[in-house]
């Protein structure tokens, strides 16, 4: 098998190979001007219902140990402020915390109250009001509105594309793996056997397009990065699969960095993470997934380099779990749930959105964390102020009828 | 709805109901497509995978003794850890003999050992189903209990329902299938792996004598240590009401269909109790009932009343939800898209609930309604393969079996379909949108240009082609292949065209 060139003829002749136009590798030249062109977000998708509770755990809320009881955190949690702490795990959010560049939202859902984590997961990814009614993500309509007035490309991590990412604009999409042959016809053969087809086509045309620009994105690192990981198993943190799977997940975070470093490569981008319902063992289980998910925020921080400060990124889940301990050392599916924001071009601040407490008439039914904040808010806030999307688009149709959920204000 | 020809009925048959045409199964359905369907159909069920009948009972205790030794080889590393008498790192004699016992116990780690033979038991269960899909001639047979697979998905997301996967698709799904759905469901839901998938195994009523039991023991033990009180939740026993919501979800009424949080809680208390054996019962792993965890008392669900009684309370709750026609309407909902189109015509779904509903949930009727269905016959291919299927269908197309589960598994992972790990008890994805992200095309086109390289080398692309879509095979494609310059690179052509990726 042959890697691909990584001179720029090296490219160009991969390109010609491919069938591409090269009006592609032209374009980082124009887009080179306005700052605007340079802003970056990323959406970090955590999938499973992850609890708040355990990501910024309100250590100083009075009701909080007698709630939470053997899952509470204590002294091992690392401060943030009088109230609320970070998972012990989450070294590297901490860090960018302290440094005033990550900002936590702990009382945060989806317009959704099912409790159902398919429906809550396609309301946050569609952006809609209500379930089932629209079928592609607000990431990728947020895309299209921007791409009327500016090249904005958009790429998911993973084998599969998120929802979030799907819709009319064909987005990219990457995983590790090994490079294609540049030498062979297929390529060039099937873009001629798809010429007609409104899938296919348009798919493997963009897939070789990031192949093209992954040997230079991906250069320096280890390829041996995987999904998912083996890090979020049963296996408490400090063993040795935890350790592998957080240099895996460095790896990804960094992979990803490296594209949107490149000159004509993603601004926006998402990548989902599984394995978050804990219904039971929550505390290892728990270890496990979020030191894997802060490995991959700490390479896509440590991979972005200078381009960190043009940066916001995004950390959602569908919604959040009971307040109370259930019967077996977990959690079971609740509402409010914890957001995580992070970036260089983030404003220093304290929590986003209004802490309703853990008292007992506080929590929603009796049993949830209690939303202060509609995720949508979030989204809207930083997708105007950050990455410049038109209000109106964004109370219509990128979020359709959500003019009651103000976008947040002041984050970058 | 124009069925086309009978040539077109026998790719259709075999190519989107069943899992892809080997060399002459396209003419073994000609003469009547439909009927070649409706053979496959038989009460006793699906066919069994090849390989070592091992029951989950077998298989959990392999885990409990996997566990075992890894907390022994744990503590002995603990051992080991403590700092060395005085001196005794200072000599070269000593370290190197430390360094030779070192390297002796990784060779005879029995955690590994164990370990391998856990991940052995994973992949053979996997290959010999992927085999059984590569080689049988009951195919649509096959399709249809791995829908039912899917739809009541265990996956190996959790490290000790990986090993029983395999068993319980044996046990509880396959023999199934062409039953009634009542019985398929309990089956399934009251089956350990699912029981411990879905963390129902150590769900206990709060008001339940093993509760009370705990109470008074933590009560008593606070009395010893000076009244000091434990942690609330430092060992709660109570309620987990993940398989309560889910079958309600996902495996029945769906979550439209009328439940309240009211009903998952009190489904929930009504299953504590289903559990599975431990050491002291003297049947680990198998399913059991523990009275003495179970919430007394009527329970209400969906507003029914169940009156106490142990067992029975979930059994009757499980027949009810099975009978329920939202149960009907979303789970032939589910069979429509499967086989037919992301967005089924509304009338097949309505066809399928009405032959539930008239059957009692009898699934040979359902299967039979299927492929009897003309909605279900348009020559247009509407589905987009799961990686699985494309995996399958060009093991067949090539007449070839899968060998080396490092294989199967590693292009599965690399297309996102890992082996038994769907990402959440939703199961695997349907929709064409899920699977056809640019990264898994190039992807799927990698793995056609490797396997090409073995499965074609001697074989004349243009029949392959010919066999494996038959009347499918458009003039574009088969232009293509004919132009190959090799036959690798015309069989890569094949699996990689637009009708041979679709259903």
């Amino acid at each position: 098998m042959n890697a691909l060139q990584p001179s720029r003829r090296g490219l160009l002749a991969t390109a010609a190979g491919f069938g591409l136009s090269l009006q592609l590798l032209a374009v980082p030249a124009m887009a080179a001007d306005g700052a605007a062109n340079k802003k970056k977000v990323i959406v970090v998708i955590c999938r499973g219902g992850m609890d708040g509770l355990s990501v910024a755990p309100p250590v100083g809320d009075p009701d909080y140990h007698a709630l939470r009881g053997g899952l509470a955190l204590t002294s091992e949690a690392l401060p943030v402020d009088a109230t609320f702490a970070l998972h012990p795990q989450l070294t590297a959010v901490h860090a960018l915390a302290k440094a005033g560049e990550a900002r936590i939202a702990p009382a945060i859902a989806t317009p959704d109250r099912a409790r159902s984590h398919f429906e809550a997961q396609d309301v946050l990814e569609t952006g809609a009001a209500g379930v089932y009614s629209t079928t592609s993500g607000w990431l990728n309509r947020a895309v299209e509105t921007l791409s009327a007035h500016r090249k904005v490309d958009a790429m998911s991590v993973g084998a599969t594309a998120p929802l979030i990412l799907r819709g009319k604009v064909q987005t990219a999409s990457w995983s590790p793996g090994r490079a294609v042959d540049a030498e062979a016809r297929l390529p060039t053969l099937l873009q001629d056997l798809y010429r007609n087809d409104p899938l296919l086509g348009p798919a493997l045309a963009r897939g070789l397009e990031t192949e093209t620009m992954a040997k230079a994105a991906t250069a320096g690192l280890d390829g041996g990065a995987t999904m998912g990981g083996k890090g979020g198993g049963k296996a408490g943190a400090g063993a040795p699969g935890v350790q592998q799977g957080r240099e895996a997940a460095k790896t990804l975070g960094e992979s990803l960095a490296g594209f949107m470093r490149e000159p004509g490569g993603p601004t926006v981008a998402a990548i989902s993470l599984d394995g978050f319902d804990s219904h039971a063992g929550q505390a290892n289980l728990l270890n496990g997934r979020l030191a894997y998910l802060d490995a991959v925020l700490d390479g896509v921080h440590q991979g972005l380099g200078p381009e960190w400060k043009n940066t916001v990124v995004l950390v959602a889940t569908e919604f959040g779990r009971t307040a109370r301990t259930n019967g077996t050392a977990g959690t079971d599916h609740g509402t409010g749930s914890t957001a995580l924001i992070l970036g260089g071009a983030l404003k220093p601040g304290g929590i986003v959105g209004d802490w309703p407490s853990l008292k007992q008439g506080a929590l929603f039914e009796n049993r949830d964390v209690a939303p202060s904040l509609d995720m949508r808010g979030l989204f809207k806030g930083v997708l105007a102020d950050h990455m410049g999307v038109d209000k109106a688009a964004l109370d219509s149709t990128i979020f359709p009828n959500s003019v009651a959920a103000r976008p947040v204000a002041n984050l970058v | 709805m124009a069925l086309g020809n009978q040539d077109m009925m026998a790719a259709v048959a075999v190519t989107r109901f069943g899992l892809g045409a080997k060399p002459g199964e396209l003419a073994a359905a000609k003469a009547d497509p439909q009927g070649f369907l409706k053979s496959q159909i038989r009460k006793s069920g699906a066919d069994m995978p090849a390989g070592p009948a091992v029951s989950t009972a077998q298989r959990m205790a392999e885990f409990r003794d996997f566990r075992k030794e890894r907390r022994e080889v744990r503590l002995e590393k603990a051992n080991d850890a403590r700092p060395a008498p005085a001196g005794a790192a200072q000599d070269p004699n000593m370290a190197q003999a430390a360094q030779a016992g070192e390297a002796h116990k990784a060779a005879f780690d029995p955690v590994k050992q164990v370990g391998n033979v856990l991940r052995k038991d994973i992949s053979s269960d996997f290959e010999a189903r992927a085999a059984l899909g590569a080689a049988t001639d009951a195919a649509f047979r096959e399709r249809w209990a791995l829908f039912w697979a899917n739809h009541f998905t265990v996956s190996a997301t959790k490290a000790i329902t990986g090993t029983v996967i395999g068993p319980f698709e044996d046990e509880a799904v396959r023999p199934h299938v062409f039953g009634r759905f009542g019985d398929l469901l309990d089956a399934v839901e009251t089956h350990p792996a699912m029981l411990t998938y879905l963390d129902q195994i150590q769900s206990i009523g709060p008001d339940s004598p093993a509760a009370e039991f705990a109470r008074n023991r933590g009560a008593r033990g606070a009395g010893l240590f000076g009244g000091q009180v434990q942690p609330v939740a430092q060992r709660t026993l109570g309620l987990n009401e993940n398989l309560a919501r889910e079958i309600m979800e996902l495996h029945t009424v769906g979550v439209n269909g009328g439940y309240t949080q009211a009903d998952v809680t009190e489904f929930a208390r009504a299953m504590t109790g289903l559990s599975i054996g431990n050491e002291r019962d003297g049947a680990y792993g198998v399913a059991t009932f523990r009275e003495q965890a179970h919430e007394p008392g009527v329970r209400t669900v969906m507003n029914v009343r169940y009156d106490g009684g142990g067992r029975r309370q979930t059994a009757q709750i499980l027949a009810d939800l099975a009978a329920k026609p939202q149960t009907a309407r979303f789970v032939c909902g589910k069979i429509a898209r499967h086989f037919v189109a992301d967005d089924p015509p509304p009338a097949l779904t309505a066809r399928l609930t009405d032959a539930w509903m008239r059957s009692g949930g009898d699934l040979a009727v359902v299967a039979e309604t299927l492929v009897s269905a003309p909605e279900a016959w348009d020559p247009t291919p509407r589905k987009f393969k799961t990686p699985y299927e494309f995996l399958v269908s060009s093991f067949r197309a090539a007449d070839a079996q899968p060998v080396g589960f490092q294989q199967l598994g590693g292009v599965l992972t690399s297309l996102g379909q890992k082996p038994f790990s769907a990402p959440s008890p939703k199961g695997w994805p349907e929709d064409a949108q899920s699977w056809a992200a640019p990264d898994a095309i190039v992807k799927r086109m990698q793995f056609a240009q490797n396997f090409s390289q073995n499965a074609a080398r001697d074989r004349d692309p243009n029949q392959l082609a010919a066999d494996a879509l038959g009347a499918r095979l458009t003039p574009d494609t088969a232009k293509a292949i004919s132009r190959a310059e090799s036959r690798p690179e015309g069989f890569a052509l094949l699996l990689m065209s637009p009708e041979f990726q679709r259903r």
